[in-house]
């Protein structure tokens, strides 16, 4: 940590302009040269060339590189330039490496930051690459300079650093899901009997073999699709559509999916284990789900005719047994009474009919009487006046 | 002061080049991997061959010395591989179409034939995957169009396979699974037809279920008449001439009833058998 510190400190003056290591850490014998100075003096060189004389050189934009100030560069020979960049020059605090003149800033006790840093940067690698946390769901394959060596549990694990030893974490009691299709997109199989159907399902696995998941197939994700793909599309093939419609048809092809693509999967090594096959829905395609739509209103309608029927059954049945009892009812008291019973009935049905009827009795018998035929036709007339 | 470099110059040269001979010496063969080591052109021997009945971390994996600049090495995939065909359109015996999608599975197990006969798995895929086509053209194209829907199941795919495997061979490479991953109708008049057919079928049930309906409401009604007859014959056919009588007497109230809208008129004779008490004959 104290190393931090003291880099964090030594950037902080660098941003500040100002020289990080103070006085007296220079090399001997060489003046000190302002980072910021208007008028730099280069020993052994004194500014001979006057700004007059040396502005038809400089049009251009000015080359950052150049000592501050108007001498010229080839002016001074490339050790001198080594020499006087000492440690509070400008490329110190940016520029990086290389070179004779490099030197890193030292610490307080006198000694190199080198040394510390380099421990640090080993420190954290160390860190990451040798302890591993493997989680409740997850296991680990540790391999050696790419062979395999073991298989981490769940728990805290330690290894040995990479690139000897490499962790490679996943999960793998963890259902994982795989849609097919993606999307809402129609997706037809063929039927048995060479129909189609719009069928999407899912696929639920997990890892029970990470090994033989990391190192024997390319890529298992996509054989995992296509082994779905095949299976479900063998299985729809040997079923008639309404069965891949109905709902025990349905369970049926879930149940042979699920063994067909265990059994492939397990013949490729895969280290997959299928935990279920779903189908999310079949529908007919929708070119023709008007006509599939049209049989259930068939349906429908079958079965209200069938209803009214059953009413009119109904009240046939109801009005013969009414009739038949209330003449039951009547056939017991005639039976008790015969005759009288039959007068009655027969004078209370006539009172009834010739009390709301017009009458004429004949009585000359032999003549033909004049027939009030006005009289009688007034009623037909009054009743349609009426309605 | 002197650096740390400075200080250790000689010693981090001999470090750096010690890195840069054992770099140049030994290659990492992870699990899923097969390396050939080829001696200035010539291939000399496999590492991490694939055996099938090796645990893993017994295979060979892991670090392999070579002689630098003299031995190549080629690192080749170890795993299951997958070839994809072109989905291909598939003509059955009774003349339909039928578009096909076929995938194979393979391994390459023998790496030094790889390595010369075709170079790169590139190569081994477009080349399988170009067999496969024909192969799978060839084997359903005598099937007629039914079968080919369940062409799954049967020696189809065994036949398929083997042909393939026999191609594969001549490449190093093993055949594991061949099978159809999707066997649809071609877009257009075959898809079109289909859905026509399909239509037709479902107005055919739509329009029996209809009729159907109607037939059998046809039977309740006739049941119930036939039902209701038998109860009126039950009851009337206690007393038939009583019957005649009390029925005539309905009759009569509701022929001559006091709403029905045509109002009649009754001429009767004195002879009427209603009237003979009128007359004071008795």
């Amino acid at each position: 940590m104290d190393m931090n510190d003291g880099l964090g400190r030594v950037i902080g003056l660098a941003m500040a302009g100002k020289s990080p290591w103070g006085g007296g850490k220079k090399p001997e014998g060489e003046p000190e040269v302002p980072s910021t100075g208007d008028d730099p003096v280069q020993p052994g060189k004194p500014a001979a060339d006057t700004p007059a004389d040396d502005k038809p050189k400089r049009k251009g934009p000015r080359n950052p590189w150049l000592p501050v100030g108007d001498e010229p560069r080839r002016s001074a020979s490339i050790e001198d330039i080594f020499k006087h960049r000492g440690p509070e020059g400008p490329r110190r605090t940016i520029g990086g490496g290389g070179g004779p003149g490099f030197r890193l800033p030292e610490r307080p006790g006198g000694k190199s930051w080198f040394p510390l840093a380099i421990g640090a940067i080993v420190a954290v690698w160390l860190g990451f690459s040798m302890i591993h946390q493997v989680g409740p769901k997850e296991e680990g394959v540790v391999t050696t300079f790419g062979k395999y060596s073991r298989t981490l549990t769940p728990g805290l694990n330690v290894t040995f650093p990479w690139p000897i030893q490499n962790v490679d974490i996943e999960q793998v009691s963890e259902f994982r899901i795989e849609q097919i299709p993606e999307g809402t997109a129609q997706k037809l199989m063929l039927t048995g009997d060479q129909n189609l159907v719009d069928l999407s399902y899912i696929v639920r696995w997990s890892i029970k073999d990470l090994k033989q998941f990391r190192f024997e197939l390319a890529d298992p994700e996509a054989t995992l699709r296509d082994v779905a793909e095949a299976a479900m599309r063998a299985s729809v093939a040997t079923k008639q559509l309404d069965d891949v419609l109905s709902g025990a048809g349905r369970a049926d092809i879930e149940g042979s999916v699920l063994t067909r693509m265990q059994a492939i999967l397990d013949a490729y090594q895969s280290g997959i284990a299928v935990q279920g096959v779903q189908i999310r829905k079949t529908d007919p395609p929708k070119e023709v789900e008007e006509a599939f739509k049209d049989v259930s209103a068939a349906q429908q309608d079958a079965d209200a005719e069938i209803n009214k029927a059953e009413l009119y059954a109904q009240q046939v049945l109801a009005r013969a047994q009414g009739d038949a009892a209330s003449f039951d009812k009547i056939y017991a008291q005639y039976k008790l009474a015969p005759e009288v019973t039959r007068r009655r009935l027969y004078y209370e049905t006539m009172e009834r009919v010739l009390r709301n009827n017009d009458k004429t009795v004949i009585e000359a018998q032999g003549v033909t009487p004049y027939l009030p035929l006005q009289e009688v036709r007034k009623r037909p007339a009054q009743n349609e006046g009426a309605q | 002061m002197e650096t740390f470099f400075e200080t250790h110059r000689n010693s981090l040269i001999a470090i750096a080049v010690a890195i840069v001979a054992a770099l140049s010496t030994m290659v990492v063969v992870p699990e899923t991997e097969e390396a050939v080591i080829i001696q200035a052109g010539r291939p000399d021997r496999v590492a991490n061959r694939f055996k099938p009945d090796v645990p893993y971390g017994e295979t060979g994996a892991g670090i392999v010395m070579r002689i630098p600049f003299y031995e190549r090495v080629e690192r080749i995939d170890k795993r299951v591989l997958n070839v994809d065909m072109e989905p291909q359109t598939v003509l059955s015996t009774d003349q339909l179409r039928l578009n096909v999608d076929a995938y194979a599975r393979y391994r390459i197990i023998d790496p030094v034939r790889m390595v010369q006969t075709a170079g790169t798995l590139a190569t081994v895929d477009s080349q399988l995957s170009a067999v496969l086509s024909s192969v799978v053209r060839q084997e359903l194209g005598r099937r007629s169009f039914a079968s080919l829907l369940t062409a799954e199941r049967g020696t189809t795919m065994a036949n398929i396979r083997t042909k393939l495997d026999a191609q594969a061979r001549k490449y190093g490479a093993q055949v594991i699974d061949v099978r159809i991953k999707r066997a649809d109708l071609p877009d257009g008049s075959p898809l079109e037809s289909a859905f026509r057919r399909m239509q037709s079928a479902r107005k055919q049930e739509a329009d029996t279920l209809r009729a159907q309906g109607l037939k059998n409401a046809q039977i309740i009604r006739a049941e119930a008449e036939a039902q209701a007859a038998k109860i009126y014959a039950d009851a009337y056919g206690k007393d038939p001439e009583f019957y005649d009588f009390y029925r005539a007497m309905q009759s009569y109230d509701t022929t001559f009833a006091p709403d029905s809208k045509s109002g009649s008129s009754i001429i009767l004779s004195p002879d009427n058998e209603y009237l003979k008490q009128f007359r004071g004959r008795r």
